[in-house]
This record gives C-alpha cells, sequence and structure tokens, in this order.
C-alpha cells in the first residue's frame, strides 16, 4: 500500500467504523461536542447486530440480543432517545424460571414466588443474596463507566483511578469487602451451592452468570460475569429489563436519528476495506468502493481483530502486540432460535400474563453444566440452556394478526462446531424445539417457520470475528483494562488517531453503548 | 506429660506441623507434637505395606519443598537426600511419544519431532513461567497481607506488593493479571500448536484440584513444574532417598534435636477452649495435656467443624469454614512390580521412563476426565502421573523389582452411585491399571500388588477432609488472604493461643512447607520474639 | 556427509555435528569442542594464540554452519522483513548482505544477524540463536514463507589477509572484484559455492556457503590450495578474541535477547548498544519503533561504549566507577581482552550515559590471579572509538594479492 497523503480542505474530524449502537452511540457524542462525523455502515441498515430482522413474511425479531436491560437509563436521557422514537412495549418484565412439570419460579427484584415450592431457608436468604449482590453491582456500576486506567505508568491519573477503585472497595465495609474479594474469584455454581436449596432457583441465577460467556456454572470467575450483569443493569434503573417496541433495531433506529440530529453523517451500504496511514497516524479510510475519506480520528466499532489486524493490518504494530490480538478469545457460543408461530405460545404452569417475561431453561446447576460441557469439545448440547422471550404478546406487531414469534437465546453452540455449521444446523434447531416442547406441549405444532442463528452467520452476518455478541470473551482475563488487550484497553490503539469503541472494549457487554460513550469521552479529552 | 510445662502443643505430625515445631523448638519453645497414625509423616510417608517394598504412598515427589526450610532446619544433617530425576513423557495413543529432557539441545530435538514451531516456542514458555515464579517466589515464606486491615503491616506489605507489581512495567504487569487468571488451556495456546505439548504441560495444571485444564485460574499452577528450578538448587525435583517418609523423618531428627518431643498413637478428641483461649488438647483415651499454645495442623474444616465445639467460635466463621471448599479430586495406585514394565512407546534407551510418565494426549481428554469427576464417577479414562522410583533410588524394592507411584486424577470422594465400597474401589484400581496395560503389554503379569486409595480412604487414613491433598482447593477464591478464611488467613484464629499451620494455609498444599515455617513465625512474633526468615 | 558412525539418537547425544565434524576432529589436537546452537563445533585446534594470528596474519577457517539460517521468500518477504528489522531492507540490492538488528515492542534487541538478499523476493537471515517462534509471529499478516534450513547449508568463514588470494587459487575467477557485504555463486572444479564479503573479524574475509554435500571437497581443496597462503581451521576462542578487536557484539555476552531475559532492566535496545546507526525512523514503522522513538526522545540512560583500560589484565567482568575510590558504581564490562595486534588493554562495557564523554576516565575494578594470590586493581580506563582495530584491507577492492 502506498502511503496516502490526508487532503487538508475535505474530509470529516471522525469517521466511525460500523453503525452497530456502539458506533452510533459515539458517533452522536463526538457530534454534539461539535465534532464533524461520518459513520460508515457496511450493511444496507444501521444497527450492526442490534436489528430487527424479518425471518419469515411477517414475522420480526430482534437478530441477536433481544432485550434492552444494561443500556444506561443516563445514556438514553442524554441521547433523548425517547424524542427520537425509542418506546418499550414492556418494562421490569419478572424472569420465570420454566420447570418441566409446570412448578415454575417467578425471580422478583426482592422476593421469590412460586407455583414452585421452595424451603424458608431459600425464601428467607434470596432477598439477602439480592441485596448483598446489589450493593457490590452499585459499587462495580460507575467502574463501567470509566476509561480503564493503564497500569505500570507514571502517571498520577492512572494512579489515583486505582486508588480510587480500592478505596471504593473498602467503603463497602470489612465484611462485605472480605466477600466480594472472596466471591469476586469464585464460580457461581458453589457460590449458589452456599446460599441456596432449590435446583430451580439456582439453575435460573447461574444462568444469568454465563449467559453469553464462555463458561459454565463450575468455571471460576462466573460470579464476576454475574456481578458484571448486574453492574450493567443497575445503570437501566427503573426500566429495568425492557422490551423496545419494534424490536432492538427500533433502539438502533433511534440512535440513528439522534445523532443525525446532532450533526452525524450516517452512510450505509459503504463497507470499509482498509485504515489509511499517514505521519504515524490513522487518516482516513479506504471504502472498498475505492473512495477515499479522510479523518483526523477512525474510530471502529469493528471487533478488534477485524479493526486492527484486517482494516489497520500488522504492519502497522509491532509483532508482540499482534501477538497478543490474534490470542484474544472471540468465538461465539449462542445460538438464536427464532420461531414464527401460528398462534399463541402456552407454557405449562404459567398463567396466560406470564409469558410477557424472561423465560429460562435451566433446570438446575447441573443441567447448564452439563450444556456447556460439549462446548468444550466442539459440540453443542441436546439440552442447552436457553432464554426465551414472547416478544409479540408485548408487541403483537411483530407478528401478522394472531401470529406469535418466539425469540430465544440457546447455550451453548460453539463457533467452530467440529462437524461444521452448515450440516448441523437444522439438527439443532430440531432440538432446542424438543426441549422447548418439553415445556409447552403443542409448540412444535404451531411453529410455520423458524430460523437458526448460529455463531458462524452473526460473523458471515454481522462481520463478527468469530461471531461473539460481546466481541470477545468475557472472562478476568480480558475484562477492564485487560479488555480487548492492554495496550488498545483505554479505546485508543497504538498507531494514533485510531480508536477503538466497539464491544470488544470496556466493558464491553450486550446492547449498552457504555463502549461507545466511554469512547467518545476519550477522544475528546486526548483532543482538548 | 511429665516434666517441665509445654509451650506449645502442635496436633498433627504432618511435614507441616513438624517444620512448624522445628522452628519453635529452634526459638526455645518447649513442644509437643502429637500424631494419631503410628507413624510420623501424615502424607509424606514411607509405608511397607507389602514384603520389603517401600511405598511413597502418598505424596511421590519432593519438588516443592523450600530450600531456605531445609536449609534453617539442617534438613541434609539430619538425613534427607534428594535425588534429581530427568525429564519425564507422555505416551500417545498413536504409540508415539513426547519425552522431556533436561539437556536443552535434546528437548529441542524432541519437541522438534512434534513442531519445530513449539520446541522454540519452548523457550518463550519457560520464560514467562519462570518470570512469574521469580514474582511469586518472595510471597510464599511471607503472612499475606489483609486488604480489609488497616494495621500498618498488612497496608505495608499491600503497598509493597504495589510497588513490586509497578516496578514490573506495564507489559509484565499485565502478563502477570493474566496469569493468575486464565485458564491453563488457553494460556498455553498462546505458546503451543502441537496438542501432545500442550497435553503434556497441561498436566501440572491439574493434580489435585477440582478443576479442569479450561478451568480459569489453572493457568498459575504450571508454575509450580517450575518453582523448584528457580533457585539455581540441583535437585530441587526429585525423589527423596527412602521415600517421602525421609523429609518426615528428617524433619522429626531435627525437632528432637532441637529438644521437641513427639507423641504417636495420640489422636486428639478436642482441642480445649477456656475464656475464648485455647488452652490445650484432650486425647481420644481422655488425656488432657494443656499448653498456652495450640497449632493445628489439620486442615480447616477438621480444625474448627471436629474438633472444636461451635459455641466457642463466632457463628459466622463456622458458616465461612462449612463454605470453604476442599473436595478430594485424586486418588493413588501404589503398586509393587516383578520387574520392569516395559512401554513400547518409549524407546529403549531413552531416560525419560525414569522420570513422569502420562498417557494422556489431549487436552481433551484430561477436561473429558474431569467432566466425569464432575458427575461424581472416577475418571473413566483418567489422569496419571505414575513414577518407577526404584530405577532410581534401590532402597525402594527389593533387587530386580520395582515400586510403581501411580497418581491418578480424577476421583470423588463421595461417588454420586452410593458410598465407596470394596467393589466400587477394585473397579477404580482396574480402570488405573488397564489405563496403564494399554501402554506396557507386561504390566499386569508384573503386579504382585497393589494399593488403592481412593480420596474417602485418604481422608480415613491420614485425616485429610474429604482427601483433598492440599487441605483445600487452591482456587483464587482460597488463595493469599482468601486462605484459608478471609480474615483468618495469617495463621491466627477467632480463638487466642490457637494457630492453623497446615495446607490450609497460605501458601497451601504440596510438600513445601511454608505454612508450616510461616505459621511459626506467627506464633513467635505474638510471643515477641524475634523473628528471622 | 562421511561421519565415522551413526550419530545417536537425541536423547543419548543432544549436540548434531556439521558436515565438516569428521575434518574438525582429525585436526583438533586438543578435543576441545564446544556446544554452539545445538552443534557441536571446535573451541581451540591448538593453541589460542597461534589460531588468532592466522586471523590477522593469514587465512582461517571456521566453521559457520550452526549459524542459524532463515530463508525468507514470498511477494510480501521484503515487507515483512522491513517490519521486522530496524534497517530499511527496501535499501537492500540483490546479492548484498546487511547487518541489522530486530526488536521487541519495548524497542529491546531480540537479536542481531546478517541479511542476504538472494532474489528479488528471496532473502536469508543468519541468526545466533533459533527463534521461528518470533519469526513466525511476525509473519502474521504478510505474504511470506519463513522456514529454516540451518541443515541444508554448510558454511565457513575464511579470513585474513590471504583469504582472496586462497579463493583464487581456488579458481573463483573474478572474487578479488567482490565489495564488501556483496554475494556472489562461483563454481569451479565441481564445486558450487557461494561466496559473500562478510564476516566477524574485522579483517579482510569471507563467508562460503554450499551444500552440505560439497562440504568436504570444500574444506579439503581449501586447505589443500591455502596451505602455501598459510591457512588454518581456527576455533571459536580465537575468533571471539578478533571479534572483540573488530568491536562486534556477542548475544549472550554483550546483551541478552530481549525474548530470553527474566529480570526487568536486563534487556537492551539498539540505542544503548551504540547501534542506532542500524535504526532507519524514516523508513515506516516497524516492531519497537515507537519504544526506540521514545527512547531517543529521552535519550538512552546507559550506553555499551568501548574501553582502552591501563595495565594489561584483561578486565573480565569487571565493574566501572567513577572515581578511583569506587564510590558510585556505573556500569560493567561485558567483553575484554588484551589485544595482541593493538598492543592494548580494551573491553566492551555498558556505562551510564552522563559518564560517557570520549577520552573521560573511568576505573575498572580488576582482580588479578598471581598464582592463586588474587589481588584487586584499581585501573583508568578511557572510553575510545570502536572498532579497536580496523585494517584498510578488510575495505580494499581488490584486495592486495598477498
Amino acid at each position: 500500500m502506498s502511503a496516502v497523503r490526508p487532503s487538508a480542505a475535505a474530509g470529516y474530524d471522525c469517521v466511525v467504523i460500523g453503525g452497530g449502537h456502539n458506533g452510533l452511540v459515539c458517533a452522536a457524542y463526538l457530534a454534539r461536542a461539535g465534532r464533524s462525523v461520518l459513520v460508515l455502515e457496511a450493511a444496507a441498515q444501521v444497527g450492526g447486530a442490534a436489528v430487527t430482522h424479518e425471518f419469515a413474511p411477517g414475522y420480526r425479531v430482534s437478530a441477536c440480543a433481544h432485550l434492552l436491560h444494561q443500556m444506561s437509563a443516563q445514556l438514553i436521557d442524554e441521547l433523548a432517545l425517547a424524542k427520537h422514537g425509542l418506546r418499550f412495549a414492556a418494562t421490569q418484565m419478572p424472569t420465570v424460571a420454566l420447570s418441566g412439570d409446570g412448578a415454575s419460579l417467578t425471580l422478583g427484584a426482592t422476593g421469590l414466588s412460586g407455583p414452585a415450592r421452595l424451603s424458608a431457608h431459600d425464601l428467607d436468604a434470596y432477598p439477602r443474596f439480592v441485596e448483598r449482590l446489589a450493593r457490590f453491582a452499585r459499587l462495580l456500576g460507575p467502574v463501567l463507566e470509566q476509561v480503564p486506567p493503564e497500569l505500570g505508568t507514571s502517571a498520577w491519573s492512572d494512579r489515583f483511578a486505582l486508588l480510587g477503585l480500592g478505596w471504593r472497595v473498602r467503603r463497602l465495609g470489612r465484611r462485605d469487602m472480605r466477600e466480594l474479594l472472596r466471591i469476586g474469584a469464585m464460580n457461581v455454581y458453589d457460590l449458589l451451592n452456599e446460599q441456596f436449596e432449590s435446583p430451580l432457583l439456582k439453575g435460573a441465577l447461574g444462568l444469568d452468570a454465563v449467559l453469553g460467556t464462555n463458561f459454565g456454572p463450575r468455571s471460576p470467575g462466573t460470579v464476576l460475569t454475574l456481578l458484571y450483569r448486574l453492574a450493567a443493569q443497575t445503570g437501566a434503573g427503573e426500566r429495568s429489563t425492557a422490551q423496545p417496541l419494534g424490536g432492538m433495531g427500533a433502539v438502533c433506529d433511534s440512535l440513528a436519528r439522534a445523532a443525525v440530529a446532532a450533526g452525524v453523517t450516517i452512510r450505509t451500504a459503504a463497507p470499509v476495506s482498509r485504515v489509511l496511514v499517514a505521519n504515524d497516524a490513522a487518516c482516513g479510510v479506504l471504502l472498498e468502493s475505492g473512495e477515499r475519506i479522510d479523518a483526523r480520528t477512525v474510530v471502529s466499532n469493528a471487533d478488534p481483530k477485524t479493526t486492527l489486524l484486517k482494516l489497520l493490518g500488522a504492519e502497522h504494530l509491532d509483532t508482540g502486540f499482534v501477538r497478543r490480538v490474534s490470542h484474544l478469545r472471540s468465538n461465539g457460543l449462542a445460538a438464536k432460535l427464532h420461531l414464527a408461530l401460528d398462534a399463541a405460545p402456552r407454557f405449562s404452569g404459567l398463567d396466560a400474563a406470564a409469558p410477557g417475561g424472561r423465560l429460562l431453561v435451566a433446570p438446575s446447576l447441573d443441567y447448564i453444566e452439563r450444556a456447556f460441557n460439549h462446548s468444550k469439545y466442539g459440540e453443542y448440547s441436546d439440552a442447552p440452556a436457553i432464554e426465551v422471550t414472547v416478544p409479540t404478546f408485548h408487541d403483537p406487531g411483530l407478528a401478522p394478526a394472531g401470529g406469535h414469534v418466539i425469540s430465544a437465546v440457546v447455550q451453548y453452540a460453539p463457533y467452530a462446531l467440529r462437524a461444521g455449521w452448515d450440516v448441523e444446523r437444522e439438527r439443532m434447531a430440531d432440538r432446542v424445539v424438543d426441549v422447548l416442547e418439553q415445556y409447552s406441549p403443542g409448540l412444535r405444532g404451531m411453529i410455520r417457520t423458524r430460523e437458526l442463528l448460529t455463531p458462524l452467520d452473526f460473523e458471515r452476518q454481522f462481520r463478527i470475528t468469530g461471531g461473539h455478541w460481546h466481541h470477545a470473551e468475557l472472562a478476568f482475563d480480558q475484562f477492564f483494562m485487560l479488555r480487548p488487550v492492554p495496550g488498545a484497553a483505554q479505546y485508543g490503539t497504538l498507531l494514533p488517531g485510531l480508536y477503538l469503541c466497539g464491544a470488544g472494549s470496556h466493558p464491553g457487554g450486550g446492547v449498552m453503548g457504555t463502549a461507545g460513550r466511554n469512547a467518545a469521552r476519550r477522544i475528546l479529552a486526548k483532543a482538548a | 506429660m511429665s516434666g517441665a510445662k509445654l509451650d506449645a502443643i502442635v496436633v498433627g505430625a504432618g511435614h507441616n506441623g513438624l517444620v512448624a515445631a522445628c522452628y519453635l523448638a529452634r526459638a526455645g519453645l518447649k513442644v509437643l507434637v502429637l500424631e494419631r497414625n503410628d507413624y510420623v509423616g501424615g502424607a509424606a510417608v514411607s509405608r511397607q505395606l507389602y514384603e520389603n517394598f517401600t511405598y511413597s504412598n502418598c505424596s511421590y515427589v519432593c519438588s516443592l519443598l523450600r530450600p531456605e526450610i531445609m536449609r534453617a532446619l539442617e534438613l541434609p544433617k539430619h538425613g534427607l537426600q534428594i535425588i534429581p530425576y530427568d525429564g519425564g513423557c507422555t505416551m500417545m495413543s498413536d504409540g508415539g511419544h513426547l519425552a522431556i529432557y533436561d539437556n536443552h539441545d535434546a528437548l529441542r530435538r524432541e519437541i522438534s519431532r512434534h513442531s519445530q514451531r513449539d520446541a522454540e516456542a519452548y523457550d518463550r514458555y519457560s520464560r514467562d513461567v519462570m518470570r512469574q515464579c521469580k514474582f511469586i517466589k518472595p510471597l510464599l515464606l511471607r503472612e499475606p497481607p489483609d486488604p480489609a486491615s488497616f494495621r500498618p503491616r498488612d497496608i505495608r506489605s499491600l503497598l509493597d506488593l504495589g510497588f513490586r507489581l509497578n516496578r514490573l512495567g506495564s507489559e509484565r504487569i499485565y502478563d502477570t493479571l493474566r496469569f493468575w487468571t486464565m485458564s491453563a488451556a488457553d494460556f498455553l495456546d498462546e505458546y503451543f500448536e502441537s496438542e501432545i505439548v500442550k497435553a503434556h504441560f497441561a498436566g501440572s495444571s491439574i493434580i489435585g484440584t477440582a478443576l479442569g485444564p479450561r478451568s480459569p485460574g489453572t493457568a498459575y499452577v504450571l508454575l509450580h513444574h517450575y518453582m523448584g528450578e528457580i533457585d539455581d538448587t540441583v535437585g530441587a525435583w526429585g525423589f527423596a532417598r527412602g521415600g517421602m517418609g525421609a523429609v518426615s523423618a528428617s524433619l522429626a531428627a531435627s525437632l528432637r534435636a532441637s529438644g521437641g518431643t513427639i507423641r504417636t498413637d495420640a489422636g486428639i478428641d478436642r482441642i480445649l477452649v477456656h475464656g475464648g483461649r485455647a488452652v490445650g488438647v484432650v486425647l481420644h483415651d481422655g488425656e488432657e495435656i494443656r499448653a498456652p499454645l495450640v497449632l493445628s495442623s489439620m486442615d480447616v474444616k477438621r480444625t474448627f467443624l471436629e474438633s472444636i465445639e461451635a459455641k466457642e467460635l463466632p457463628g459466622e466463621f463456622v458458616q465461612q469454614v462449612r463454605n470453604f471448599k476442599i473436595r478430594g479430586s485424586s486418588g493413588k495406585l501404589n503398586i509393587a512390580l516383578d520387574g520392569l514394565p516395559v512401554f513400547p512407546a518409549i524407546p529403549a534407551g531413552a531416560p525419560c521412563s525414569r522420570g513422569d510418565m502420562h498417557v494422556t494426549d489431549t487436552i481433551e481428554m484430561m477436561e473429558r476426565a474431569y467432566d466425569d469427576w464432575k458427575d461424581g464417577t472416577w475418571s473413566r479414562a483418567p489422569y496419571i502421573d505414575m513414577l518407577i522410583p526404584s530405577q532410581i533410588d534401590p532402597t525402594m524394592a527389593p533387587d530386580g523389582k520395582h515400586y510403581m507411584s501411580v497418581f491418578v486424577q480424577y476421583c470423588p470422594y463421595e461417588l454420586a452411585s452410593g458410598p465407596w465400597d470394596a467393589q466400587q474401589r477394585k473397579a477404580f484400581g482396574d480402570t488405573v491399571i488397564d489405563t496403564i496395560a494399554n501402554h506396557s503389554p507386561n504390566f499386569k503379569s508384573l503386579i504382585l500388588h497393589a494399593e488403592v486409595r481412593t480420596p474417602w480412604d485418604i481422608e480415613r487414613e491420614v485425616g485429610l477432609t474429604e482427601g483433598n491433598i492440599f487441605q483445600g482447593e487452591l482456587t483464587m477464591d482460597q488463595l493469599l488472604f482468601n486462605r484459608p478464611i478471609p480474615g483468618y488467613a495469617q495463621y491466627r484464629t477467632p480463638l487466642d493461643g490457637l494457630y492453623l499451620c497446615g495446607s490450609s494455609t497460605h501458601p497451601g498444599g504440596g510438600v513445601m512447607g511454608a505454612p508450616g515455617a510461616n505459621a511459626a513465625r506467627a506464633v513467635l512474633r505474638d510471643l515477641g520474639r524475634a523473628v528471622t526468615q | 556427509m562421511s561421519n565415522e558412525r551413526e550419530p545417536l539418537p537425541h536423547y543419548q547425544e543432544p549436540l548434531l555435528q556439521t558436515p565438516f565434524h569428521d575434518r574438525a576432529r582429525a585436526l583438533s589436537q586438543l578435543d576441545s569442542f564446544i556446544p554452539w546452537s545445538g552443534y557441536t563445533t571446535v573451541d581451540v585446534f591448538t593453541t589460542v594464540e597461534q589460531e588468532y594470528f592466522a586471523i590477522r596474519n593469514a587465512a582461517t577457517l571456521y566453521d559457520l554452519t550452526p549459524m542459524v539460517k532463515y530463508r525468507v521468500a514470498g511477494p510480501g518477504a521484503q515487507r515483512y522483513l522491513n517490519r521486522l528489522v530496524t534497517r530499511d531492507v527496501a535499501k537492500l540490492k540483490v546479492n548484498r548482505v546487511s547487518y541489522c538488528v530486530w526488536c521487541d515492542d519495548s524497542g529491546h534487541v531480540i537479536d542481531d544477524g546478517t541479511l542476504f538478499r538472494l532474489g528479488e523476493d528471496e532473502y536469508r537471515l543468519c541468526t545466533a540463536e533459533r527463534q521461528i517462534d518470533w519469526l513466525l509471529d511476525s509473519a502474521s499478516g504478510f505474504d511470506v514463507a519463513v522456514t529454516e534450513v540451518t541443515e541444508q547449508i554448510a558454511a565457513l568463514a575464511l579470513q585474513g589477509p590471504t583469504s582472496c588470494a586462497v579463493l583464487k587459487q581456488l579458481g573463483l575467477a573474478g572474487v578479488e572484484r567482490l565489495k564488501p557485504f556483496e554475494l556472489r555463486g562461483f563454481e569451479a572444479g565441481g564445486l558450487r559455492v557461494t561466496v559473500s564479503r562478510t564476516g566477524f573479524t574485522g579483517d579482510l574475509g569471507y563467508e562460503l556457503w554450499v551444500a552440505p554435500e560439497d562440504a568436504i571437497l570444500l574444506w579439503d581443496t581449501l586447505m589443500t590450495r591455502g596451505k602455501s597462503r598459510g591457512i588454518r581451521p581456527i576455533g571459536s576462542r580465537a575468533l571471539n578474541l578478533a571479534r572483540i578487536e573488530a568491536g562486534f557484539l556477542a548475544p549472550n555476552v554483550d546483551f541478552v535477547s530481549a525474548e530470553r531475559t527474566l529480570r526487568v532492566g536486563s534487556s537492551r535496545s539498539p540505542l544503548e548498544l551504540g547501534l542506532g546507526w542500524l535504526v532507519d525512523f524514516e523508513k515506516g514503522h516497524f516492531t519497537g519503533r515507537r519504544a526506540l522513538l521514545e527512547e531517543r526522545r529521552r535519550g538512552p540512560r546507559r550506553q555499551l561504549v568501548g574501553l582502552d583500560i591501563d595495565g594489561n589484565k584483561p578486565a573480565v567482568n569487571a565493574l566501572l566507577y567513577a572515581e578511583r575510590s569506587a564510590r558510585n558504581e556505573i556500569g560493567s564490562v561485558s567483553s575484554a581482552m588484551w589485544s595482541p595486534t593493538c598492543k592494548r588493554n580494551i573491553a566492551l562495557a555498558m556505562v551510564d550515559v552522563p559518564h560517557i564523554t570520549p577520552g573521560s576516565s573511568l576505573w575498572a575494578d580488576v582482580y588479578l590471579n598471581r598464582e592463586l594470590v588474587w589481588e584487586r586493581r584499581m585501573c583508568r580506563a578511557r572510553v575510545v572509538e570502536r572498532p579497536f582495530f580496523a585494517p584498510d584491507r578488510r575495505r580494499a577492492t581488490p584486495p592486495a594479492d598477498v
């Protein structure tokens, strides 16, 4: 590649590669600070993996994440997303642990309710457990909103950031602090077994710890992933777990409108092929069409491997750094099953109103662990753990009149399936439907069309290397100042002018937008 | 007990109890060690269970015993002799093998047979693990700081740790953070491409754990293999001549030389507590022995749940002790052989059969072995670590015959199908023997006697709760200031005068001696005595 | 190959033998062999003195085969190498050789070596240590193949004032026109040999590269035809003396590869090693560039320098002080010798920058062994230019016909 010189006159202050939710959030914040911003999206519509897509005539569903539980109320407020069309079909959705015998269990914010029978011990322990975790989550919440400090530098800002974190942990008081330092490294299996008796309750709580991760409940670090999820949820505030009206695509549509209102230009169907470099800094991008766009700052919402190894290229980076980027674990483990139904599904033991909740198939911790076992060997499980929603229950517009949609996150479905996804996709879909049939007798007969999206499909459709929803595994060694890799954990990369703003950066996450917001803050602070 | 008044009672004559007793005796305290078995050593023993064979029937190699302790307690003078061995190997299901040799060039050429890249990546791997060893080494013989405390000593110790980290510079701090949190499988993936190479090294990450090689937090266990080498001490990794009992025997001799006393066949019924203070012990036969200090080298559960009445302890503390994870996961076979078994995979003349031999050639096999354990059964294809020390140490078996030590991972303390019985134990032993026989055609015909030990047996005989060889799982939530109980990680307990000195405490298990030495120093510090390293 | 016996397996005989081994063994009077990069090679044939003086006065053969050799080839080879080493590889023409270093991300030297450009897209990299791990990790993202070819190529260093004359005796037509750092293939008397005018002695000299099956023929021809020019084989000890005089660095002696260091602060940047002239900041990105730019801005804290030390006792491993009273330690010696040619007591040493001004005096703490009675002597040391010895004949083209 020949060095290209940026033309001073044309171009933008910032080009954002990828119009996923984090890219749009980042662009909006940059534009609000007065930057001229261009968002380049490869697909025909914005949203990245946070889109609503039509998988059968008249049936629409959120392609990946189907619940909005982590996007902070503050962000929604600041960008005035309500004004830009964000509506919720449902908020404060309850979590229901399904049981094969119909004795399901509803997990509320403060208590549990049947029909499942629970011991006095569990009923008593649950609120205390939830409250303690909430205290920890509130402590960690602000950490997610923070640009991670760099370690081993002599910068006082980094030292203060660390001391600040230490001080916050200390302020918990001795007992809570010790408990946090103990359970922070534990697996959720042992923690829940310490606290509770009911397998169904433990299964439901355990699933939250491993959903979207490459862990089973017995993997150390799963208490941290649970706390992380809870911490992200604290930002959601009153709304709690919610379903956006029109599916997840509506969130990005409102983000796009907010961005445009702030002055952002958005171009769709404009895939980027390279980040351009001149004078030791990023200076723009080259589109696949051959068009060149100059910019002083290039921000990438693409995953770290795509950004650094494909768009930028190893020749601009050091070998040790490339080594680390290529070792980033980014293979997805979650699949998505979509069912187009003729009629309203019924779940045994649930009254007619309950299907509006978040329904979990995770009858015990061992059940989840066994499902996880298969993923270690490149297999999917015949008895997967599932998070089910019936989005049409709150939002009938997603299906033709009388029709319904089931949207299910299925774990575990490893990206690198030994037998190959193109061979196994339909067989796995059969198995998942078999499992759902156990909880919703008659379901199979209602299915008009179905679709199973595997990590391989996510990779192909959304250009996410490995098809991981979070762009990179959530694990101790890929969290916070280690996310995605040391040297790029403060949103900047080693190349001046090139920034990361996607889920591969701290704090990662589903549809949260915090990475985009933090990245914008970092870019603006650097320029100031 | 007659004579002068005792200063301290040490409960349990395992290596840590003896180490603690030695340090106290050397400081001038009058010490009595009580051992429930009729032999000393706990899990570091040499036993003659079949004719003239000597079994190291629990722990079987000597690699972690801190040289500082060997020196301070003059163990070589008291008879301890470590014989180094050269490498080891993993035999493969296709008849191939990977051997490990001390000589760097031989090792490079050996690994090159499987992957040239791995042969050279091995240097980077060793370098990175050694760097971590260098970082961790000073923490072993030290009380872990309590992060929740405001005592100047703890704050100083924490700051010191912070400074030491900071001095490493960014790159290495990140490497350190990752090393302590990654899984062994992920860590090895960053160096090696060949499955057999990864499998061989991964082995040392699962020994004794309740985790699989893919569980986060297993990478750091890999450094145990290098811990001995960091000291540049020849013979740091080897057999104790005469079996592991030689370690205990030399400790006992050292203790007696400095005036300490050991009573065997003296199991304790309970620790006597009076007014929130440990004041002595009561033996099974009812005899009361009093002393102002009691050190327990029993594990934390056995100490607090079985030897002290709950009413003497804070309720929350008892709950925390109950929550301490101590699942056993290892079994052991000790086999007397009529001759040397033949392993066709290993070329004749290769010295690797004198080291540790394995037959698990993929990480997947290891992980599946772990899955079996999670389901409450022994591994159908277990990971085994087998050694024939009699090849190097002729005192272990009669002429021409051999003793084989087979460590087995994984084996549960309780079976999902019900309690261990003779039949189940035999089936477990047969699984292991068949696994070995698959790689050695004449193995079965050589077996004269085999002792099969499950975690349940280990608990019964050695007293380790649930048969956990480390007196508590070595997971991140049970290390450093969390070991064994947050707030009680400095060898002291809720009861004045009662100290823990076993592997339940920092830095944990293995025949290292560090918990015993650290506990003794904590005692001496509390007594206002001068404390030396 | 005509080895006397089949080598034993690696676990019984870890070191390999070079194709010259039998000849070397036959001429080795002391049976003094040492390991080098997995091979066994001669340390001393007869006496170090005789071998050393042959380098400076006649012609010498040194078995270079253990030098680790990599073939780097493919359309992306040049871009790959430019990202790997600190010099501008685009400036290296076909049939030319370049001395280079390469660094890790922190700008610390991993190794130095010679880079041969054999064709448009084909290079050979010769290094002291094996490092396929680093070379392959560096290749990710480049259209290039890197393979080790050490065993496929036998090599001899032919060094000394009469070395060109020896080659002419072999009938290598036009070899005298070969310029320093140039290489060319020759064919004479059934022997195909590649000759490069390179070496590690700082003297007139060549390196000869042949297929292993031609190794013995090459050796025998050289020894026969070179007899009248005083040719003799030398071992590593004599070569080491010549390389110190020439001011060249030896890995694991004067620096430790950044891929091997355990301690913080023990790896060295090219700027610290006095190799700043090998770093081209203008050519585009290479691994370590950002760190080196930063170091250049701050200025290196210590630097490798040449020392001329009073007395004639080599200051081996000596610590250096700013004053005779040995109060402030300011560095240490990594290589030291009495130079028989210069008649100077010379050394290579790492010294804190504030104390390096040409001609400034430092003090070396030298220990003398006088029939097992040890004495400590503070010897004055002056910072001097390197190389210590650089005769014009090393560059003269054509070389004088001696």
